[in-house]
């Protein structure tokens, strides 16, 4: 059957500019069939292309002594010592869980794993960063169960346990919630593989799910903004299976542990047209591919469909010649399909074929290497100026400094979530030595003494208010976490949530973003290993905060490192190292007393920040120190509280008095950085003087734990509430949200 | 002893129950895939927690027409010991093997977190080194866990001392508050007449290292261990 | 061509928790007079190659082997040929 005539109207629905489309002509040296077109506006999408951030991610630090691996291939990977790899990435599926947020959040769970089993590693962790609108209103209610629901349906079915991650909340997040999903693979460093299409004449195989319409054109919908239309737009989404997933990864690990593959990709975005031509790109070679040999669940489906089909669980391999049957044999005893449906080629071009009829015939070079590349115009806001103004002068100070801790810690940023992670299988595999609630999670790796520390953050409102510090920030409070838990930080991935890049407003959100984290990761020594841009976060127009998500991995030599935020032991003494500013711009207590989003976010300054993680991580390391906590949404009086009450089966209080030297609100809830607290014996507090002295680290003891009470002296006020009270109100808040008592 | 840990497709925690009987206990274990006919000679098999089949249909419906059910019920049959953990309960259900079946918790959730179950038999190769009453913490990790029998099945499970354990608070007291998923009087696990077949929905081998946070788990496993010592002494 | 539609259900005595969940949102969207829910499973089995008698019986052997567990789901079906 001939494809229709590809007309104006069909160009403007693949989202190619007229630009892009004369583009792909010159390539082709004449006009595309409807196939090619297809083909090209999927690899030309923002989400596979990523051709408006680019040149921005160009400036990000991606290489250091630990990092074998940078950005480019399906994920990073930092070298664990003692002949193990770590292998980790963060991808967004923001779009898909505000359309069908079980499915959509799902989908994104087993699209990560997919992204590290195939570099050889045994996926072990999943984190997720998930940001959604107010509780108040009943649809965010409806999609954050719905995502909570597809990550806990998912990921503990298909055998990966969920650790931890961090869920925010914002008006902006309404229309457009953030689905962030990190995984973390382990693998012996000789047995890592890449997605590349090598050696001319090795057969490409087809492996896992049959293909259906599912998902067509999932990668442009990634790329476009929200109208009222996209509800209706439920056929793109995908459903997932991950019982198939799980005999997947059982699957293709046991083929790497055999000498027959050569190179291996997912088949996510854009499916079948994005593996096959990626993988010959970084092969330098090309690849043919026959649709009629493809495994399908539906008829009748033309070539076009096949290609830019985005079925779930789906894997695309190259093998050895003449392993073939081998390859065969391993799925056949999962019960899976593995066809060859193609061969590499040496001419560098990219042709599918329908039987004998070529249906399409790209140079691989031009879809991938010659895709378009954007310097966008940047343009800082006019109204920055007016939402960095704050003139606390204006701030009334509260009454009552306990009843504000109270109110903090119910606001749902701040309450506990253990109604969330309780969904979460996050035991599995027994490696999880502190797991979600914590800092950063803490893995064991078995058979070493060592352990790997994970955290993610990202503050969407200190980036709206000020893109480049929040961006800075976003990498360092990653860090602090990870420090907090006894590990040294070692390499990020990121995920970047923003708005619609053809504005220059949010281009210049973008860029400024990206130069804070450059900074910081520079300045900490945590390269960017690779992770995912998701554009057109918008919904008629209005786009979320920008929200750059960082996920920081660091090693802990010794297990025996790790610290917590809860006290041990009553007697010790609390000590803040760092120092409080008189910072109230963007924080937590703002928008929760005074329902302002405004001001300046706390100033980053990167050495400081760099010297009291050393400072940390060295008392850590030299056993001075009990628990650890960064102090950062809510400021001091909630990190003294999640201090008292984190750990249910040992709550202890606390007597502390704060030298009050500046206003008693900024110094109770400010959000000043580069601040921890930790405790630990009187007796050691003469060494970890000397440790601060020596990294020129201010260390104030703040008084010493005990009792049932938590006490905050100031000079002229107080907060002095019982730990059952704060308790209560803590983990009572998130299920009071959702009518559960 | 020998332990032979069952794998079924969807199955994930075998490799948890293969490294607590390897590194902690140091016994020997193998992974046996649901595939084979036969089965070795082995003392005690772990049916170990997941997904078999992706707990389509029914949790276990799919998994108990699995080819080693014949001889895992061939050894059942001969009094070797057979340990159900979560899913593995769940299949020993739907095989007939222990009495029951496990329906949706009653918050619709699913739920991981550690509990606290109450041991009311000691009277079984699995709780022999626990104490009649005792309350150990161990984790739950299930959407499935509601335990359900009828009425006359209920009767004869308390006439016969069946109910190995029962969900209670940490203070040892059997109430709705402690009940994590709505189980039938509370419990947590089964075993058969015999008392050689057991089933729990808590996941023991997640209780089994201090760095994790409780060895109160490893008691079914050192009750095994016992068992078997005694039983290799009376054959010997 | 036959095909075979099969209602599992739980038992009377067995807690339907979904159930309950989905009359209190009835009642909440203001229809009076609901007074039980029940939520079960529908499966649409298609036959070729059997008359209706067999695939009566088949079906029926189905359901009792594997389709529903008979310690807390009842189940009936109907077969439609064509």
């Amino acid at each position: 059957m001939p494809e229709p005539p590809v007309t104006q109207e069909i160009i403007a629905a693949h989202q190619l500019t007229h630009e892009e489309y004369k583009r792909a002509s010159a390539i082709l040296g004449r006009e595309p069939t409807l196939t090619e077109l297809g083909i090209f506006s999927v690899m030309w999408s923002e989400h596979c292309s990523y051709k408006s951030s680019k040149v921005h991610l160009q400036t990000l630090p991606t290489s250091g002594p630990r990092v074998l691996q940078g950005p480019g291939e399906n994920a990073g990977v930092v070298d664990l010592g003692d002949g193990l790899a770590a292998v980790f990435k963060v991808e967004s599926h923001n779009h898909p869980s505000y359309i069908e947020p079980y499915q959509g959040a799902a989908t994104g769970v087993g699209g990560i794993i997919r992204d590290i089993f195939t570099m050889g590693a045994r996926p072990i962790a999943l984190l997720n960063s998930l940001r959604f609108g107010p509780l108040t209103e009943a649809r965010n209610r409806y999609v954050m169960s719905g995502v909570v629901g597809g990550i806990s349906g998912y990921g503990n079915a298909v055998g990966v346990p969920t650790v931890g991650g961090e869920v925010g909340f914002a008006e902006c997040y309404s229309h457009n919630p953030l689905v962030n999903v990190l995984c973390v693979g382990i693998a012996p460093i000789d047995k890592l593989f890449f997605a590349r299409a090598g050696g001319i004449g090795n057969p490409v195989i087809y492996v896992g799910a049959k293909t259906g319409r599912d998902g067509i054109h999932g990668a442009t919908m990634a790329s476009e903004t929200f109208d009222e239309k996209s509800e209706e737009r439920r056929p793109t989404v995908q459903v997932g299976d991950p019982f198939r997933e799980k005999l997947l990864i059982e699957a293709c690990l046991e083929l790497m542990r055999t000498d027959a593959l050569v190179g291996i990709q997912d088949m996510g975005a854009a499916g079948l047209t994005c593996s096959s031509c990626e993988m010959a790109s970084r092969g330098g070679t090309g690849v043919e591919i026959d649709i009629r040999l493809v495994p399908r669940r539906e008829e009748g489906m033309t070539p076009y469909e096949v290609m830019l089909s985005e079925s779930q669980e789906r894997m695309l391999l190259v093998a050895r010649q003449g392993a073939e049957a081998t390859v065969r044999e391993i799925f056949a005893g999962y019960d899976l399909d593995a066809v060859v449906v193609g061969r590499v080629t040496g001419d560098g071009v990219m042709r599918v074929r329908d039987g004998e009829r070529v249906v399409a015939e790209i140079p691989v070079k031009g879809l991938v290497a010659d895709a378009p590349v954007y310097q966008r115009p940047a343009v800082r806001p006019a109204w920055q100026d007016e939402v960095q103004h704050l003139d606390v002068d204006t701030i009334p100070l509260p009454r009552d400094y306990g009843e504000v801790l109270l109110q903090l810690l119910a606001s749902p940023a701040i309450a506990c979530k253990a109604m969330v992670w309780e969904r979460y299988d996050h035991m599995l595999f027994l490696n999880t030595v502190v797991g979600p609630g914590a800092d950063a999670v803490v893995l064991r790796l078995k058979g070493t003494d060592k352990g790997i520390a994970l955290a993610t953050d990202g503050n969407g409102r200190y980036t709206f208010l000020d893109p480049f510090t929040g961006g800075m920030i976003a990498v360092a409070e990653a860090a602090r976490n990870v420090v907090a838990s006894g590990a040294e930080p070692l390499a990020i991935t990121n995920c970047l949530n923003f708005g619609d890049p053809t504005r220059p407003e949010i281009m210049w959100q973008f860029a400024e973003a990206v130069r804070g984290m450059a900074a910081a990761c520079g300045a900490l020594q945590t390269p960017v290993t690779g992770g995912n841009v998701s554009l057109y976060n918008e919904t008629m127009g209005k786009a979320i905060f920008p929200t750059p998500i960082v996920g920081m991995l660091g090693v802990l030599d010794h297990i025996s490192h790790t610290t917590t935020p809860a006290w041990k032991e009553a007697g010790d003494m609390v000590v803040l190292l760092g120092e409080t500013r008189e910072e109230l711009g963007g924080s937590e207590y703002l928008k929760v007393c005074h329902g302002l989003v405004q001001g300046r976010p706390p100033a980053m300054d990167l050495d400081l920040e760099r010297r009291v993680q050393r400072c940390c991580l060295e008392a850590i390391r030299g056993g001075v120190v009990r628990s650890a906590h960064d102090c950062s949404d809510g400021g001091l009086a909630v990190a003294l509280a999640e201090g008292c009450i984190s750990d249910p089966e040992n709550q202890i209080g606390i007597d502390v008095s704060l030298p009050e030297t500046l206003r008693p609100d900024a110094l109770f809830f400010g959000e000043s950085q580069s601040r921890m607290i930790l405790s630990l014996r009187e007796a050691g507090l003469t060494r970890l003087q000397a440790i601060a002295d020596h990294h020129g680290v201010v260390v104030t003891p703040l008084g010493r734990t005990g009792g049932s009470r938590l006490i905050c002296r100031g000079r002229t006020v107080n907060i002095d509430i019982d730990l059952a009270e704060l308790d209560r109100v803590w983990r009572g808040s998130l299920p009071a949200s959702f009518g559960q008592e | 002893m020998r332990f032979g840990i069952v794998v079924f497709p969807g199955s994930n925690c075998e490799l948890d129950c293969h490294w607590v009987v390897q590194n902690v206990l140091g016994q020997q274990a193998d992974l046996i895939w649901h595939k084979e006919n036969t089965l070795k000679d082995y003392d005690c098999l772990i049916l170990p927690g997941g997904f078999a089949h992706g707990d389509y249909l029914r949790t276990g419906a799919i998994a108990r027409f699995s080819p080693i059910m014949a001889a895992i019920e061939d050894h059942a049959r001969r009094g070797g010991l057979v340990l159900g953990i979560c899913n593995g309960f769940q299949v020993l259900c739907e095989a007939g093997l222990l009495p029951g079946a496990l329906l949706r918790n009653t918050s619709l959730n699913f739920i991981c977190r550690p509990v606290h179950v109450r041991v009311d038999s000691t009277a079984t190769p699995f709780s022999a080194a626990c104490t009649q009453g005792q309350v150990l913490c161990v984790p739950i990790n299930h959407n499935e866990g509601r335990y359900y029998c009828d009425a006359e099945t209920l009767a004869h499970l308390r006439d016969n001392d069946q109910v190995i354990f029962r969900y209670v608070s940490p203070e040892g007291k059997a109430s709705d508050a402690a009940n994590p998923n709505g189980s039938l009087d509370n419990i947590a696990g089964v075993c058969n007449e015999q008392r050689n077949v057991l089933g729990l929905m808590p996941h023991p081998e997640r209780a089994a290292e201090e760095l994790l946070g409780s060895t109160n788990g490893l008691l079914l496993f050192e009750s095994i261990l016992s068992y078997g010592r005694a039983a290799s002494l009376t054959r010997g | 061509m036959i095909r075979a539609k099969v209602y599992v259900t739980l038992k009377g005595g067995v807690l339907d928790p979904q159930g309950e969940t989905v009359k209190g949102a009835l009642e909440m969207l203001g229809f009076g007079g609901v007074t039980d829910v029940r939520i079960g499973k529908f499966m649409v089995i298609t036959l070729n190659g059997v008359s209706r008698e067999e695939a009566t019986s088949r079906v029926d052997q189905m359901c009792k082997k594997l389709l529903a567990n008979p310690v807390i789901e009842d189940y009936r079906f109907e077969v439609e040929e064509g």
